[in-house]
């Protein structure tokens, strides 16, 4: 007779592959679906062209406005919000203490700034905007994703920038440089840090719709001003997968087609990175 | 002599300048980024201070009624349905991640963690708004033409558990990424010295880790609930939008980000209806900012312990 713990081992161990699985039959079922639909949707048209004349009641067109609009919104937030944590990071890892009550606090609410919800930072940025009498913009939406990325920045480039040995920095100290000159050390070790967290980062933001539905606005066109709205590829999918003709819906579909290869291509982009120059690093 | 070292004066104080200078710079920027944790609370309770004058905070988050027009703005609603759908989630995805997770720190080998790692990637790079179409083309036909049938006479399946399920499937990485941090910080020793005394991995797993990281997994399933919360575009898209109180899980229902996101920028013309938007924001900010505070902080203790 089998004991029972030996039954009661095999029979979680079947549980875990089943459940285990059941993770692979998710992202299989999202992908296959995603692909399957907007491949059929998708053509060379699609990605080079602007809405057309009757475009939403399923004439010809495509959505060149929404992937260049996030290109826009994505592409400046990730400047400005790099200005601003790179800084953030090195002065938390070099020039505060390990133990510092400041870099504790801080992380704290980056932590939590991290877990607010999109929609709410959307509907913040929107009061703030109304208060100084913004409109619904290009504007606008690379504020509200810039204030999105940061704390996305900041965490994930600090869980790199703190596994540096103290060893490194003494060692530069003791040369006679001052904090800010071992900067140039530090960088060059958490250069492939920043450079994955960088395009993780982006690939939320990318994708990243409630924030933008109402801080950037929807429009069939590039803009060509901060001032103009812009579309974004999100809200692309969102607001004509709303309309109830098909032709249209197949777009949305195309849309999150283009969108989910983007974020795909970005988290792949990163996991290279980390693996080809995470060599160097001194552990 | 004299000169040489007066040049090195002057650019050692050049040096400690640049040195202060950029100190402040950055001191400045880490401040700035705190600070905006802070403005965005007083920001949501300035904004919601008007309806919060008019009627008492109870009635709100008690009332049922939701008729802006008429003056009546009753939260409970919403509340449920945030409510609902967020725990027919964590229902479901705490044992699918719990046990991933075990199998993949204790029970796998070297290649399963090398194929499932970057497909948790994958899940947790797609978009929202991608998991909301998964949702409509997949979940929903499902629901209306597979389940429902056996339960109700006709369902949509734009229901609470149609984003119960879709809201699940997006916070099983985050779950599953947290589990496996913290099973890694118990000791090898630990569980070798169980296994000696002649335990199987499972008793191991059941007797020693889970009960050491016990309170690492309710920290970590706050901060997934935490996260659930908040999830607003996915969820809007299968949950149905009705304003009601859920009997069914076939039910429709209408979240709190789901209110925000439908109804704020075009109503801002009644100043008590866009009061009311931010102060479902704000709750929604609440919420997450005591529910991420607490469980980082038992996580932060733990991995404190650990080194």
């Amino acid at each position: 007779m089998m004991k029972l713990k030996f039954f009661e081992e095999k029979a979680m161990k079947g549980v875990m592959l089943i459940t285990t699985l059941l993770v692979f039959l998710f992202v299989g079922s999202i992908l296959y679906t995603i692909i399957r639909n907007g491949w059929r949707a998708m053509s060379w048209d699609m990605i080079f062209s602007l809405p057309g004349g009757g475009f939403y009641i399923g004439k010809e067109g495509g959505l060149l406005n929404a992937i260049v609009g996030s290109l826009y919104i994505v592409g400046a937030s990730t400047v400005l919000g790099l200005i601003v944590s790179i800084p953030v990071v090195f002065y938390l890892n070099v020039y505060l203490k390990k133990k510092s009550k400041l870099a504790s606090v801080a992380r704290l609410a980056y932590d939590v700034l991290f877990g607010i919800p999109s929609i709410v930072y959307g509907a913040f940025a929107f009061t703030i905007m109304v208060y100084f009498g913004l409109k619904s913009s290009l504007a606008g939406g690379i504020i509200v994703i810039t204030l999105l990325i940061i704390p996305i920045f900041i965490r994930s480039m600090d869980e790199i920038a703190r596994q540096l040995p103290s060893d490194l920095l003494n060692a530069s100290y003791s040369l006679g440089a001052t904090r800010y000159e071992t900067i140039r050390v530090v960088i060059r070790q958490i250069a492939p840090g920043i450079a994955t967290a960088t395009l993780l980062s982006i690939g939320r933001a990318i994708g990243d719709a409630a924030a933008v539905l109402f801080t950037a606005g929807y429009t069939d066109n590039i803009p060509t001003s901060l001032g103009q709205p812009a579309a974004t590829l999100p809200l692309a999918v969102f607001f004509q997968l709303s309309s109830p003709i098909p032709a249209v819906q197949e777009r949305a579909y195309a849309a999150a087609l283009i969108l989910t290869i983007l974020v795909l291509i970005l988290s792949i982009l990163g996991r290279i990175i980390t693996n080809r120059f995470s060599k160097n690093r001194i552990q | 002599m004299k000169a040489g070292a007066k040049i090195g004066m002057k650019t050692s104080k050049i040096r400690l300048f640049k040195d202060k200078t950029a100190g402040s710079v950055m001191w400045i920027f880490t401040w700035l980024s705190v600070l905006l944790v802070v403005l965005m609370g007083i920001g949501l309770i300035l904004k919601s201070l008007p309806i919060l004058h008019d009627k008492s905070l109870w009635e709100l988050l008690s009332g049922a009624k939701w008729k802006p027009m008429r003056g009546d703005f009753g939260f409970l609603p919403f509340i449920m349905g945030t409510l609902w759908v967020t725990a027919i989630a964590i229902l479901w995805t705490f044992p699918v991640s719990l046990f991933t997770a075990i199998f993949l720190t204790e029970n796998s080998k070297r290649w399963v963690k090398k194929v499932v790692f970057p497909a948790l990637d994958i899940l947790a790079g797609i978009p929202s708004v991608v998991y909301g179409v998964w949702g409509i083309l997949v979940v929903l036909p499902w629901i209306s033409d597979s389940l429902a049938p056996h339960f109700v006479e006709y369902s949509t399946g734009y229901s609470t558990l149609a984003a119960g399920i879709v809201l699940g499937v997006m916070i099983l990485p985050l779950l599953i990424s947290l589990f496996v941090e913290l099973f890694s910080c118990v000791s090898v020793e630990l569980r070798e010295a169980s296994l000696a005394l002649g335990a199987t991995r499972w008793q191991t797993t059941k007797y020693v880790l889970l009960r050491k990281t016990f309170p690492g997994i309710v920290a970590s399933v706050t901060l997934a609930i935490s996260r659930a919360m908040g999830e607003t575009i996915a969820v809007l898209m299968v949950c149905g939008n009705i304003v009601q109180l859920p009997t069914s899980l076939f039910d429709g229902c209408y979240p709190l980000p789901a209110l925000i996101a439908n109804n704020y920028g075009e109503m801002l013309s009644l100043p008590l209806y866009e009061s009311a938007l931010m102060f479902a924001a704000l709750i929604l900010f609440a919420v997450v900012f005591v529910f991420n505070v607490i469980s980082r902080l038992i996580l932060r203790k733990i991995e404190q312990n650990v080194s």
